[in-house]
């Protein structure tokens, strides 16, 4: 059976094709203004990895902020179900996943089955997501890309106070009049932000193993700092933790099918 | 097809007519040479009626819900309060309340009627103050009296000295009498007092009779149209036309269980909640509804004003007994009215969370939850706070708990497709789904 998974996120929509069971294809593009478009596209790009027609895909799942405009799912599945069916088809072992992408962090506590047992959302605030990675990093003038790897050439422990992106951004300016070093501002917005989803892992309980997924899972600056925020060696991160929420989504359909 | 039998109330529409009424006969109040009292849903306004007949109140709580229900009206009202200089962190129903006053409009039409005395209680942050300031923005000169009630919690929970502190209580009632009188030149009645006295308890016992009922499965009541009736014991728990109602609705009730009428026709789950809710949104209650979830109530519209007693060892909850018969002297009626009030199931968790815990996990198990749903109410500091451990102490005995934030009366600070988001979130997790469409 081939079924497509596609998470319309608030900033890209990833879609995978799965062949019973195993990933066969991806593909990923802006999702912009115009989500449909952003959908179709994302899945042609996955279909043509996979090497596949799109009347060859049996069934196909949803989930995302921008879910209901995937109109082709036979199913939509929210957010929280995806995510953590996606850690427990990556690392059975997970018992607890967290997912930052751009809009939004979450953390959600599963069981063996991959059923999410309680979780955590981050509440109208962008300091628990990856956009206020983004915007630091305009803030600094540094680009996105480079924020992970600078962060980790820091030692220095600067403690960002402001729990509302607007605030911290005035915090940064503050630092940079203070002439602090780029890395050790860095390092500072990514503790910031490591603090916000830890404790809402925290609030759910910290029970290892603890998958991350999601855009911000392949920024190794945030991933330093969450470990070190959690007192633990391994966060364990897919290949293309991006691509987690459609895997997830894609898998709970193939389990209901 | 629908799973159970659902039927309105039949005492919708006289529920409707004695709560308009209530707020015209306070602004009528001078029109029939009458006082017109404010204070708190939590004041003992019993204490006020020795004073005639013809004492009207308005209580803040319900007033500012009423405001919030109307999200523009509650924009202005907040909106000068802020202008005025009263931080937005503050309690929602004080600012709403504040602001009204300032732009002087009244929720229920017309301008904001000024009060004679304000009688109040002050066992949250923000009570005293409330009125402290709403009677200075009256004009500065309306007389105001704060019964401190913050005297630890009732046995079970705190056991130790308690005739000490129910003393401490009552004192202070009596001396109220004697500050009314001079302040209104009238001659204080206390057979007026025993009789407003035993309503309040008549009131405050047959609503928690009436939210037994709901253990039942259908629940009789949703908790939608629960805030429409538990609102008559915040209005003034001593008046007897709400005492006669709620016998009246009580025997509706139990009607509706013989017959096995739902509030929900399709019940397939049910859940409680906590604190008060978004007011200007509760069609999250509607919602739930679509998936086949009844909320059957919460600590807070059983215990606001229901009086219940904490069985520890069965943990449940019960209906308190009434006292045996009437206070016959005012020291009795001010011990009797200060002890009923003092056992109030949401006056405890202000001493600890784990109280609160403890009776939300009793109203969980016997009325048979199968999730609660926690609002963590930036609105309101004294009913959410330790809400956060409720819910840990919640999840720590087996019960399946989400929490979404908002604000009772500030409809900044809610979001509602993030909240229908986590609500589907959490039926999914209960087994439910949203039909589609």
């Amino acid at each position: 059976m081939i079924i497509a998974g596609i998470d319309c996120g608030a900033k890209n929509t990833k879609s995978v094709i799965l062949r019973d069971g195993k990933i066969i294809g991806k593909g990923m593009t802006l999702t912009g203004f115009d989500q449909a478009s952003a959908v179709k596209e994302s899945l042609d790009a996955a279909l043509k990895d996979a090497g596949i027609d799109a009347k060859d895909v049996d069934k196909i799942s949803g989930t995302g902020a921008g879910m209901e405009e995937i109109k082709d799912a036979s199913m939509k599945v929210n957010e929280i179900r995806a995510m953590a069916k996606a850690a427990n088809y990556f690392f059975p072992s997970a018992r607890t996943v967290t997912d930052v992408g751009a809009e939004m962090g979450r953390a959600v506590k599963i069981d063996e089955r991959g059923k999410a047992i309680d979780f955590a959302i981050n509440e109208k605030c962008a300091a628990g997501a990856g956009a206020f990675i983004e915007a630091m990093a305009r803030a600094i003038e540094v680009e996105l890309e480079e924020m992970g790897p600078m962060a980790l050439q820091s030692d220095k422990s600067i403690p960002m106070n402001a729990q509302c992106a607007i605030f911290a951004e005035s915090e940064v300016v503050g630092l940079i009049h203070a002439k602090t070093v780029k890395e050790d501002i860095s390092k500072a917005i990514h503790d910031a932000m490591a603090s916000r989803i830890v404790s809402m892992i925290r609030r759910i309980g910290v029970n290892e193993d603890i998958v991350m997924i999601g855009g911000v899972a392949l920024n190794p600056g945030f991933v330093g700092c969450l470990k070190r925020e959690l007192g633990i060696d391994r966060v364990y991160i897919p290949a293309d933790p991006a691509f987690g929420a459609a895997v997830g989504a894609a898998v709970v359909l193939k389990e209901e099918a | 097809m629908a799973k159970y039998t659902t039927e309105p109330l039949r005492c919708w529409a006289k529920a409707k007519e004695l709560r308009k009424r209530f707020y015209e006969d306070f602004k009528g109040a001078h029109e029939k040479g009458g006082i017109r009292c404010v204070g708190s849903a939590w004041a003992l306004d019993a204490v006020t009626m020795g004073l005639g007949r013809d004492v009207y109140w308005v209580t803040g709580e319900p007033y500012g819900a009423s405001c919030a229900f109307d999200r523009p009206l509650s924009a202005d009202f907040l909106a000068a309060a802020e202008n005025f200089g009263f931080s937005r962190d503050l309690c929602s129903y004080m600012r709403n309340y504040w602001g009204s006053i300032i732009v002087n409009k009244s929720a229920f039409g017309g301008a904001f009627p000024k009060a004679d005395f304000a009688y109040t209680q002050h066992i949250c942050c923000s009570h005293g103050k409330w009125y402290q300031n709403a009677c200075e923005l009256e004009a500065g000169d309306v007389p105001l009296y704060v019964i401190d009630v913050g005297v630890g919690a009732y046995p079970p929970f705190q056991p130790e000295m308690y005739e000490h502190r129910l003393r401490y209580v009552a004192d202070q009632i009596l001396d109220s009498i004697e500050w009314m009188e001079k302040i209104t030149g009238r001659t204080y009645n206390d057979e007026l007092f025993f009789e407003a006295c035993w309503n309040d308890i008549r009131v405050t016992h047959i609503w928690a009779k009436i939210c037994m009922l709901n253990r039942t499965v259908p629940a009789p009541l949703d908790e939608k149209s629960i805030y429409s009736l538990y609102v008559f014991a915040t209005l003034q728990k001593s008046r007897g036309q709400f005492a006669e109602f709620y016998e009246e609705l009580l025997e509706e009730v139990e009607d509706r269980v013989k017959r096995g009428i739902a509030a929900v026709a399709n019940e397939q789950a049910r859940v409680m909640t906590d604190t008060q809710p978004p007011w200007g949104f509760l069609k999250i209650y509607r919602y739930l509804e679509t998936c086949g979830v009844v909320s059957i109530g919460s600590l807070y519209t059983f215990g606001l004003e229901g009086m219940w007693l904490y069985d520890e060892e069965k943990n449940d909850l019960r209906p308190r007994p009434m006292p045996p018969e009437k206070p016959r002297s005012r020291e009795e009626a001010c011990m009797m009215l200060a002890d009923w009030h003092l056992s109030k199931p949401q006056y405890q968790h202000f001493y600890h969370p784990e109280y609160k815990t403890k009776m939300m996990d009793a109203i969980a198990k016997n009325w048979r939850c199968d999730g609660i749903i926690l609002h963590y109410n930036r609105g309101c500091e004294g009913l959410s706070v330790g809400i956060a451990e409720n819910r840990l102490g919640l999840l720590q005995r087996g019960n399946k708990v989400l929490t979404y934030e908002g604000n009772m009366g500030d409809e900044t600070e809610f979001d509602l497709p993030a909240t229908e988001t986590r609500f589907d979130i959490f039926l999914e997790s209960l087994g439910l789904k949203k039909p589609e469409g």
